[in-house]
């Protein structure tokens, strides 16, 4: 299916993500709300794009604007999917929102190729010298406390570098949302200075 | 009106056409097969040039073909008007829409309450028929009216199984589909509660065998009865507690007898009345027999995705989260199956209380999902994506 028209808002992870998107890949978009990153895809990179989504009025926007979204949740619905169903699955600002994020990683890796996660950095300097000075955890975005119900699970490059290892991932390539991308190597510097980040991960051993 | 027997090609007014004949019968799952077979139907908005515009709406148990329009025969208003109508998410200002009587049926379409070739009526000498048989009918209908290709085939409950059946039997010959409230097979459950209205049919003395057209009597007490279980399951618990709760009925306190004392009791009563007035006891059998032999995944090695393996039809499932007829989970194994297959699947829940049903009624996220659905799926197939009005 093709979006007719360009969409309007476009986040900046959608557009650091999109970056690694084919034409013509088939893409999964796990949280993928009202669609805008769906659209971003189809419009900007001639992707074929699925979306899963928990929220009713994100399923009905996305369904109304003729983008094809499943109503279901990560932990439940991906173990159906078939191994290498997709070119991609993508997990944009979700994983820290997830109940199971080692569990949806080891699933995406199982039924995409690549899977891309985009991510708050809570390794940026500002975040430590921050816990430094006052004693907290920084409060980034719109956490309402970190007790509250479905608060973020606060972690850093390097945690995410290390969930990707548990998960049989290599990071293929590694970007501040508004910066150029970099390899892996340049972790270090990355953790320090990007406040949100996008890891595009691969598979260790091929299939 | 009363007893809906009818003569082929009777003088009722009912649109229909031949759809099988000596020299080329329609054959059956059971083996047997059927050498004269009409199905009833109606249309709605202007077939395009090259025929692309179709849409199928097919109708649930106890519906018939008037989805748009008023029922002459029964007077009663169209049962989809809120869904199927100019402007309306199946749009007749740019669709060509076809619905028909089920085979079985008793609006016209060959079934049980038809007469033989012989003059007699069928009753249950009719053969026990399929879901697949009544979609190979409807296929063979839109063969004799030549048109080849489906843009949209839709329907809810009994409805959404022919939709199931359409994508699977006619393959890439339907472009997008929606089934509705609908499960991949028939649960214990349904089948337990179908079971129990046919034998309330079958134990009405009026039954006479299934042979009460000729005796000229009608199984209405049976049947009234059938219809007042499966109704129960069509409404959720929720929504019976906020229309009826235990209120009595014209009274202020219980009679201490059978009469109806309770608002939901009458409801029923009145339910169970109103459909006898309008629909065959056999009928009732042979549909809701059909129902429980549905199972796509025994056809398909016992594997749902399997059967919707390679087809490029885009699906988009509705459930409603009151369901208990076929809850939201059975429609979610339709998705999965659909998904595993690889095919261009949407699914929605609908957040409502009026459980089953929530199809027919006033449910606007509903509507709103339809339209964006259907709308996308008529850009991508090179229809117009909205009224020109």
């Amino acid at each position: 299916m093709t979006a007719t028209t360009a969409p309007g808002i476009r986040r900046a992870d959608h557009i650091a993500i999109s970056q690694f998107i084919n034409h013509g890949d088939l893409v999964l978009d796990v949280g993928c709300g009202d669609g805008q990153l769906m659209e971003l895809l189809q419009h900007d990179r001639g992707a074929r794009t699925r979306g899963l989504e928990v929220e009713q009025t994100g399923v009905n926007r996305c369904v109304a604007k003729g983008l094809a979204v499943v109503q279901g949740n990560a932990d439940d619905d991906l173990p159906v999917y078939p191994d290498d169903a997709f070119d991609v699955a993508i997990l944009s600002k979700t994983i820290q929102e997830l109940a199971r994020p080692k569990f949806v990683l080891d699933e995406l890796s199982r039924i995409a190729r690549r899977v891309i996660v985009s991510f708050r950095n809570y390794g940026h300097w500002r975040v430590r010298t921050a816990l430094l000075t006052t004693g907290r955890i920084p409060n980034l975005g719109h956490d309402v406390g970190w007790w509250s119900d479905g608060a973020r699970r606060p972690c850093t490059a390097r945690d995410m570098a290390e969930l990707a290892e548990q998960a049989g991932l290599a990071i293929a390539a590694a970007t501040a949302v508004s910066g150029k991308p970099v390899n892996g190597r340049s972790l270090g510097r990355l953790n320090w200075t990007a406040e949100e980040l996008v890891f595009v991960l691969e598979r260790k051993v091929k299939r | 009106m009363n007893a809906p027997a009818r003569t082929l090609s009777g003088a009722d007014g009912l649109k229909r056409l031949s759809v099988a004949t000596p020299d080329q019968p329609l054959r059956l799952d059971s083996g047997r097969t059927l050498e004269n077979v009409e199905i009833a139907y109606e249309t709605w908005g202007e077939l395009n040039a090259d025929k692309s515009n179709v849409v199928i709406v097919c109708h649930a148990l106890t519906g018939d073909q008037f989805a748009a329009s008023p029922n002459p025969v029964t007077g009663r208003p169209a049962w989809w008007d809120l869904v199927v109508g100019p402007g309306l998410p199946v749009d007749t200002d740019r669709f060509f829409v076809i619905c028909s009587n089920v085979l079985g049926g008793c609006m016209g379409s060959t079934g049980p309450a038809s007469r033989k070739p012989d003059g007699t009526y069928w009753g249950t000498d009719f053969p026990v028929i399929t879901i697949a048989d009544m979609v190979r009918a409807q296929i063979a209908l839109l063969d004799r009216l030549g048109i080849e290709n489906v843009f949209l085939a839709i329907g809810g409950s009994i409805g959404g199984m022919q939709v199931l059946e359409w994508t699977v039997q006619a393959r890439d010959r339907v472009f997008a589909a929606i089934p509705i409230a609908v499960a991949a097979r028939q649960s214990a459950q349904n089948i337990g509660f179908y079971e129990t209205g046919r034998q309330a049919i079958m134990a009405d003395p009026n039954w006479r065998n299934g042979n009460y057209l000729a005796e000229g009597v009608r199984p209405e007490r049976g049947l009234a009865v059938a219809r007042m279980a499966a109704h129960i399951t069509y409404v959720s618990e929720s929504a019976l507690k906020r229309k009826f709760d235990r209120r009595l009925q014209d009274r202020t306190t219980k009679t201490f007898g059978f009469d109806a004392d309770f608002q939901i009791e009458s409801y029923l009563r009145h339910q169970g009345q109103t459909f006898v007035d309008r629909f065959d006891a056999n009928s009732y059998l042979y549909i809701t027999r059909a129902m429980d032999y549905f199972d796509i995944a025994a056809e398909h090695g016992g594997v749902l995705g399997n059967a919707f393996k390679g087809l490029h039809t885009r699906f988009c499932v509705f459930s409603f989260s009151t369901d208990w007829h076929y809850a939201p989970e059975e429609n979610r194994q339709i998705v999965r199956a659909l998904n595993a297959a690889g095919c261009e699947t949407s699914y929605v829940n609908i957040e409502t209380d009026k459980g089953h049903d929530a199809f027919f009624v006033e449910e606007p996220e509903f509507w709103a999902g339809l339209r964006g659905f259907i709308d996308a799926a008529a850009g991508a197939r090179g229809l117009p994506k909205r009224s020109a009005t």
